[in-house]
């Protein structure tokens, strides 16, 4: 029994056996092979799209599903540990995607559940499932998943998908520019785990001269409830602001990419630009899950 | 000529005594072990003349043995100390200690927002090696805590 927890639990067949999976779910995307499953969404907290995303690929896979979209509803709310309510619908769903609060909490359920667990997020740690609709756009727009440049753009010290997208990628020998500003730089252990890899990285406080060189533009959310300072969230923003003239003498094969919600971070002119992917990646991440689903299941 | 040896801190019968603590960590070491709760007599000197740290520090610990999960704590915060058992004011044995690759339940994750500190969950941490020491990286939460933060849970 295999679960996905983090995006460290996966070697780069696995992803890959994942990615072509999803690549055959796109082309047919009505595949009921799991007729006789039922698959458990609890998410403690509350997310439409990847709840939606795991809803829709559920369906389409002709599982069926049970589950919750707060704590409001749940039997947490009267004082329930997690490891009970794990527990409890452990005993009939065939797999758990789960959504949580804190940190780690995946993990946990993984290791008390007698079904596969997906983790659909836990706290500010992993969010895997992005990381691997991040990869199959990646590969969809660039036909190879190798030796690519990625320019990351944002929220690079809390933002989960930068953390897991980079891990993952780090199999594929790629060159990272990183652009954010000083107080939401990547954490030094992510260097530190680029320097033991050989990937080379450089660091930048402003998203202007870093589009040319890139293969993929990845933005992130920049949060202003991050800043202690509002002064200075105004005073960043639009340093990593990505404006449709600023798409000049780029790679022909340049695409943007963003684990949404957007606020201002691109402008809305960028939409109608042909390196603006971020909508389609979005309906890649019902075929990728559709793609997990079906390896965790047979496993 | 008969060189005269005289002991800075006083021998024991029975117990332990770990040497070569670093001088800045022996109330790190007393603390992680639970030592100045405990109801075994401790004698302790630190700043000692040491020919390889320079200075250190040592600690006596009488008719106490510790187990593998104490010796696992020390080598945490001071790898290079030397575990020497008394028995009868003899050393019966010299051990030193090795780094463990993994900690369970002995140490607490800094991070608030891991589900360790919410749940009952035991902890579990990785430990790895970088230039400046040690850090431990949660099984759970995947945060890493450094060697110089490091709180026990006290089992006291």
């Amino acid at each position: 029994m295999k679960s996905l927890i983090s995006i460290n639990d996966f070697n780069k067949e696995e992803m890959l056996q994942i990615l072509d999976l999803a690549a055959e779910y796109e082309s047919n995307p009505i595949h009921p092979i799991f007729k006789d499953k039922l698959i458990a969404l609890m998410f403690f907290e509350p997310s439409t799209r990847t709840r939606l995303s795991f809803e829709t690929a559920a369906t389409r896979l002709g599982a069926r599903f049970v589950g919750f979209a707060s704590l409001s509803h749940t039997s947490i709310a009267k004082g329930e540990s997690l490891k009970d309510t794990i527990k409890m619908v452990s005993n009939y769903a065939d797999m758990i995607v789960m959504r949580h609060h804190l940190d780690g909490a995946a993990r946990y359920a993984s290791e008390i559940a007698g079904c596969p667990i997906i983790n659909a997020g836990d706290g500010a740690n992993q969010h895997p499932t992005q990381t691997l609709l991040d990869m199959y756009s990646i590969r969809k727009t660039q036909q190879t998943l190798e030796n690519l440049s990625i320019t990351m753009v944002g929220d690079l010290k809390y933002g989960r998908t930068v953390h897991s997208l980079l891990q993952a990628m780090s199999h594929f020998n790629p060159r990272f520019h990183f652009v954010s500003c000083p107080d939401l730089e990547i954490p030094q252990e992510y260097k530190n785990f680029l320097d033991s890899r050989n990937i080379p990285y450089t660091q930048h406080h402003k998203l202007e001269g870093q589009i040319q060189d890139a293969d993929i533009l990845y933005i992130t959310r920049v949060q202003q409830e991050r800043f202690q300072d509002p002064m200075e969230y105004e005073r960043v923003k639009n340093l990593m602001r990505l404006e449709a003239s600023m798409l000049t003498n780029t790679r022909p094969n340049l695409r943007i990419l963003h684990p949404l919600p957007r606020v201002n971070e691109i402008a809305i002119e960028v939409d109608d630009r042909p390196e603006a992917y971020y909508f389609e990646q979005a309906k890649n991440g019902v075929y990728t899950r559709m793609g997990l689903i079906t390896y965790l299941m047979n496993q | 000529m008969i060189a005269k040896k005289q002991l800075k801190v006083s021998a024991i019968r029975n117990g332990t005594v770990i040497d070569r603590i670093p001088a800045g960590e022996l109330f790190h070491v007393i603390e992680i072990l639970g030592l100045a709760k405990g109801n075994h007599q401790m004698t302790f000197g630190t700043n000692l003349e040491s020919k390889v740290l320079g200075t250190k520090s040592i600690i006596k610990v009488t008719d106490k043995f510790f187990e593998e999960d104490d010796v696992n704590l020390i080598a945490l915060v001071a790898p290079d100390a030397v575990l020497n058992i008394i028995k009868e004011y003899q050393v019966v044995e010299k051990r030193k200690l090795v780094i463990p690759s993994e900690v369970r339940g002995l140490v607490r994750c800094l991070n608030p927002r891991c589900i360790t500190n919410h749940e009952p969950v035991k902890t579990r941490f990785k430990i790895i090696i970088i230039l400046e020491g040690l850090v431990l990286k949660c099984h759970y939460c995947e945060k890493e805590t450094s060697q110089k933060n490091l709180q026990i849970i006290s089992s006291n």
